[in-house]
């Protein structure tokens, strides 16, 4: 399913954000290619989720750019799209997975009008197909059918974020930004999520960026790793050297703070 | 009447009236668009009808007549007193027959008889959003109509028949106006939205407590939203009118006693008596019945 281009999908270079005095993140580049899953980890505080925001264009950079590689093959600048055009993008060719899954969904609206939403906004219009579509996803992330007319209200924390995947999902995204998707879940909800991102990632060719702050998450899913420190990028590589013979002693901090089992 | 001059002409003083034209001159040149207005405080409380009278206030004129209307009747409280209003600030005519006046303010229901080019018809806006009940945030929903994102309609009415099995929305019926703004016809019944497409007469909106004026020119496209496979349907009953005995127009139902007894009638009060009225072939009154 992955179209082949050697070109990366999505550029960041020099990104920069200040919050007034203080810094959000200093001078992070970062290339993401085609079906490549980036994590992103750090201590609370260390600019991971500002680089986030500003990856997927909800913040504004101080400085730096970010371009991306469009379904059309065209690399475009994104804090140069206009407005309808980003929202294009963001509801279409990417996906956003919130810790907080009502960020991400409508707790008031049934599991299948959340997973139809993205088709009816890009002028779906018959009832029947975008009902089918959404039981089929909705099978995909392991939601029984028949929970379909139900709100996301009544789902349990990791049905939620399956819910949210299968939103995101339905358009077929090439890329997908997860910001701590695991986080408030208990261990083994927390691998079938994960076993499922994995495999959507497999199946989809799908591109992901993670920020988490659990480094096994990291291990398990991603191919590369970004370890971030008071806004800065310290260190980044592959996901099992970085973790197994890391340089930097925050690094070598990190991984050996984990309590081993 | 003596007290009239205390008041300047139809309550509103120039500039109030001024400033409500300009909103109004706004929303008729972009259909649909909520235009804000500086809404001011009525004679009456809020959800009475406060912006459909300021909207009327501005647009008459000494030689307009006046009819108003709540739920399609003349008679009621609402309608009785708000064309009392005017004719107490305004001196104005006023009538009870829609072909007769010029300008009608409406509580909901648009008159059985088609309009005319000339007429204006007001409607009072309880909520002007279409998206309110989706999307709280103003500033969201403002951007999400200057983008033309309007999924989120969409899955109101999704939700309409995944819970009810067809749409279910009966009144404030979202309508996409000359192929761009969704808008909400106010709690209009929906049987009365294909009276709104391509109407000749020119339709105004006003929301006092929301504080928004929109506009329907004459002969604009207003089209109800729907699904290829659950198209729009117009409201239908299966029965005609009890006094009068015409059919396909929009009925009331009356209780008229304490065992169950009850008659469905023209809502339409004005129609209802026209049709009593002339002496034509019994049951067969209906001449012209907009679609």
């Amino acid at each position: 399913m992955s179209v082949q281009d050697d070109r990366p999908l999505l550029v960041a270079e020099g990104l920069t954000k200040h919050y007034g005095p203080h810094l959000g993140c200093a001078d992070v580049s970062l290339d993401i290619h085609e079906g490549e899953v980036v994590a992103v980890v750090g201590e609370s505080g260390s600019g991971k989720s500002t680089l986030l925001g500003l990856l997927s264009t909800q913040l504004l950079p101080s400085a730096g750019s970010v371009r991306y590689r469009m379904r059309d093959g065209e690399e475009r600048d994104l804090f140069a799209l206009g407005e309808a055009e980003r929202r294009f993008l963001l509801r279409t060719d990417w996906g956003f997975v919130h810790q907080d899954a009502r960020l991400g969904l409508r707790m008031g609206v049934s599991a299948g009008g959340n997973v139809g939403e993205r088709l009816m906004a890009t002028g779906w219009r018959h009832y029947g197909r975008i009902r089918a579509e959404a039981e089929q996803w909705l099978e995909r992330v392991e939601i029984a059918r028949d929970r379909i007319d139900d709100r996301p209200d009544t789902f349990s924390g990791g049905m939620r974020q399956r819910l949210q995947i299968a939103k995101n999902m339905v358009t077929r995204p090439r890329l997908i930004f997860m910001d701590e998707p695991t986080g408030g879940l208990d261990v083994s909800v927390q691998a079938r999520l994960l076993d499922l991102i994995r495999s959507f990632v497999g199946d989809y060719g799908l591109a992901a960026v993670i920020v988490t702050h659990d480094l096994a998450v990291a291990r398990l899913l991603s191919h590369r790793i970004v370890v971030m420190r008071h806004g800065r990028v310290i260190e980044t590589g592959l996901t099992d050297q970085v973790l197994d013979d890391p340089r930097e002693p925050y690094t070598q901090l990190l991984v050996a703070s984990i309590l081993q089992a | 009447m003596s007290d009239a001059a205390t008041y300047n002409f139809g309550y509103l003083d120039e500039q109030t009236k001024r400033m409500i034209r300009r909103a109004l001159l706004k929303a008729m040149a972009i259909p649909g668009y909520q235009v804000p207005f500086a809404s001011r405080e009525m004679p009456m409380p809020y959800g009475w009808g406060t912006g459909g009278v300021q909207v009327t206030a501005s647009v008459l004129g000494a030689d307009d007549t006046l009819k108003v209307i709540d739920q399609g009747a003349d008679d009621t409280t609402n309608a009785v007193s708000i064309r009392k209003f005017f004719e107490r600030t305004a001196g104005i005519a006023t009538t009870t027959h829609t072909s007769e006046a010029t300008v009608i303010q409406t509580r909901h229901r648009i008159p059985e008889a088609p309009l005319r080019e000339g007429q204006i018809l007001v409607y009072q806006v309880p909520i002007p959003e279409p998206l309110r009940f989706l999307e709280p945030r103003e500033t969201e929903t403002r951007r999400l109509h200057a983008l033309e994102d309007y999924g989120l309609m969409q899955v109101k009415l999704y939700e309409d028949i995944a819970r009810h099995g067809h749409i279910a929305t009966t009144y404030a019926y979202p309508v996409k106006v000359d192929g761009r703004y969704i808008m909400d016809p106010s709690p209009t019944p929906k049987f009365d939205n294909p009276k709104m497409d391509m109407c000749p007469a020119i339709q105004l909106f006003g929301a006092g407590r929301e504080k928004r004026i929109y506009a329907l020119p004459p002969y604009t496209k207003v089209v109800s939203l729907d699904f290829e496979d659950h198209p729009f349907e117009r409201t239908k009953f299966d029965r005609g009118c009890a006094l009068c005995g015409s059919e396909g127009i929009y009925l009331d139902e009356v209780v008229t006693d304490d065992r169950g007894g009850r008659m469905f009638v023209c809502s339409d009060t004005d129609f209802c008596e026209s049709q009593r009225a002339a002496p034509n072939e019994a049951g067969h009154g209906l001449h012209e019945v907009p679609r």
